[in-house]
């Protein structure tokens, strides 16, 4: 069988479908939700370089690995915010997150 | 096509070059001198600012484009610009108070404020998919930061913890929106893009999902419903000065681009997106003004305020006319005086050096600090627009355009939104000029304060008396988008 785009993008659909949903169906732990963010981000990531060697252009490669070096940035950031969050709450599980209503 | 080996034309991001390499070497500063140096710190970043306002105003202004065409200054550009820098300006000097008495003055804190909003310069030029993806994140990072910035506040981390989830979710549906969009067309320069568009034929249906991501991730970053939910409690757990920022520069840059690449880019797909901004329009409208009706909490009740806001100035783009864009670009000038004279006052609210927070705190001000009173009376009658103040004028123009559309519906809904808004508005008077005094509020307002306060309130109440150089601006600014 042939590997053909549409494979592909279909990956990439479902990664990032599991990636929505465990951020918002994960009641346990924020470290999950920073993991599901990673799996969208990748999910676009197989898009681009799919649609990039389908198209024969190489913005889409160029594009990816902006993306990556974000995402990278992203990950720091988020797990400094939580270490600070854990410092005052003592627990990241994702439903004590609620000083706030809302 | 081009060679690599040529340097582009700098100079028509000068303001962004200025402003990226004094962060550095603030940052640098700050690092070597100590959090002593903070004041010297925020001062510098501020006067960097409008050093980079100036070169703005100066700067080219027809439509340059540089960065192998990732990169675009048109008259738009420059009026967005020159709001933005004024918005982050104004809120690290009304800063300087609150991070002395909150013991968070770290040096850090100004330059994060002018890394985010050099993010949000690039985002408001940015003319492809790449550069619009790179400014949003580099504004959207020192946001998630600056929000939780008092790190031995439990309010404030968890602002910052909710802002990022929800920030990255959004990055990643406006992203997952841009692989598609370029997968479709091939191209992810605006330009490129506007050919692909304009000619006649089938949109694919993967194009217009990629559109419906793409308007997802910027809906919320200017936080329309749908994707409102992280607004009330970010502002509520956010220190209220970085509150004051997150209101009024993200919410003109978000806009901004909002309107970009709807105008420029997907101008030809218009019969698509027009619905989609309605219904977010709508809905923003509505839930602003029925959810801020129970709110105590006046952060979280301007929280509401805004997204109510964001769905008046979304009305001008769904109008889709020049006239529309500028409805549009007069709303958040205005928005943004509005906003910066409502947090100066909330900037005030305090009692025994502490902050306070819930409206009823405000009760009495009239009799203790009249004039304070006063201009809080003057932006909550100007944010429920009531003529003849400038937030009267902000709705006029997109209810304007929207009945010149025909858009006749979203025009009566708009109205019918802002009678119920005025409620709380009104009740926030009320408390302040008759009811029982409350244990008098701290009299000590610092100079600067004052005058940003009565600069904010004498734009607001005399804006109508001499409007034409906005309005000329702005129709300026709103011609460059069009094609």
């Amino acid at each position: 069988m042939e590997v053909t785009l549409g494979h592909y993008l279909t990956v990439a659909a479902i990664l990032f479908t599991l990636g929505i949903f465990g951020i918002f169906l994960n009641r346990k732990n924020v470290i999950i939700i920073l993991m599901s963010i990673e799996l969208m981000l990748l999910a676009v990531n197989i898009n681009l370089v799919a649609f990039s060697t389908h198209l024969n252009d190489l913005v889409g490669q160029v594009f990816a690995m902006f993306v990556l070096t974000v995402a990278a940035a992203e990950a720091a950031i988020g797990l400094a915010i939580l270490v600070v969050y854990f410092r005052n709450r003592g627990t990241i599980a994702v439903e004590d997150i609620n000083m706030m209503k809302g | 096509m081009m060679s690599v080996h040529v340097v582009p034309d700098l100079m028509p991001a000068l303001p962004e070059l200025i402003l990226a390499g004094m962060a550095m070497l603030l940052l640098m500063f700050g690092v070597f001198r100590g959090n002593d140096s903070t004041r010297t710190v925020s001062w510098l970043a501020v006067g960097t600012i409008a050093v980079a306002g100036f070169f703005v105003i100066v700067g080219p202004s027809d439509g340059v484009e540089t960065f192998s065409q990732m990169f675009i200054v048109d008259q738009f550009a420059v009026f967005m610009k020159v709001l933005v820098l004024i918005g982050s300006g104004l809120a690290i000097v009304m800063s300087f108070g609150y991070i002395r008495t909150e013991g968070m003055e770290r040096f850090e804190f100004p330059v994060l404020m002018m890394l985010a909003t050099l993010g949000m310069l690039m985002m408001i030029s940015s003319n492809d998919l790449m550069a619009l993806y790179l400014g949003l994140e580099l504004q959207s990072l020192a946001l998630y930061v600056v929000a939780a910035f008092k790190r031995e506040s439990l309010r404030s981390t968890e602002a910052g913890l909710k802002y990022f989830v929800l920030g990255a979710l959004s990055s990643g549906m406006l992203l997952y929106g841009c692989s598609l969009i370029y997968g479709m067309t091939g191209a992810t320069s605006f330009s490129a893009l506007t050919a692909a568009l304009s000619s006649d034929g089938d949109v694919p249906i993967g194009l217009v999902i990629g559109l419906v991501f793409l308007i997802s991730g910027l809906a919320f970053k200017v936080s329309a419903v749908p994707f409102h939910m992280w607004t009330p409690d970010v502002y509520e757990g956010a220190p209220t000065p970085i509150t004051a920022f997150f209101a009024v520069a993200p919410k003109v840059a978000a806009i901004a681009l909002f309107l970009r690449v709807m105008m420029s880019p997907f101008g030809g797909l218009f019969a698509e997106w027009q619905q989609v901004i309605i219904v977010i329009s709508i809905a923003s409208m509505v839930l602003g003004a029925f959810a801020a009706i129970w709110q105590d909490n006046i952060k979280r009740l301007m929280a509401y305020s805004s997204i109510g806001h964001m769905g008046y100035a979304l009305v001008g783009l769904a109008s889709g006319t020049a006239e529309g864009m500028r409805g549009t670009i007069i709303y958040m000038t205005i928005y943004l005086v509005m906003n910066i004279g409502t947090f100066a006052v909330i900037l005030n609210m305090k009692r025994a050096g502490n902050m306070v927070e819930n409206i009823n705190d405000l009760a009495g001000l009239a009799r203790s600090k009249p004039l304070m009173a006063l201009a809080m009376g003057i932006f909550m009658f100007s944010l429920a627009g009531i003529p003849p103040l400038a937030g009267f004028f902000a709705k006029f123009y997109v209810f304007l355009a929207a009945v010149n559309a025909e858009l006749y519906a979203l025009a009566v809904i708009g109205v019918l939104a802002s009678v119920v808004g005025a409620f709380y508005y009104l009740r926030i008077i009320k408390i302040m000029y008759f009811d029982a005094p409350a244990d008098g509020l701290d009299s000590a307002i610092v100079p600067e304060m004052r005058i940003i306060l009565s600069v904010a309130a004498v734009f607001t109440l005399f804006f109508f008396v001499y409007p034409a150089p906005f309005l000329a601006g702005a129709q300026a600014a709103a011609q460059a988008l069009i094609p």
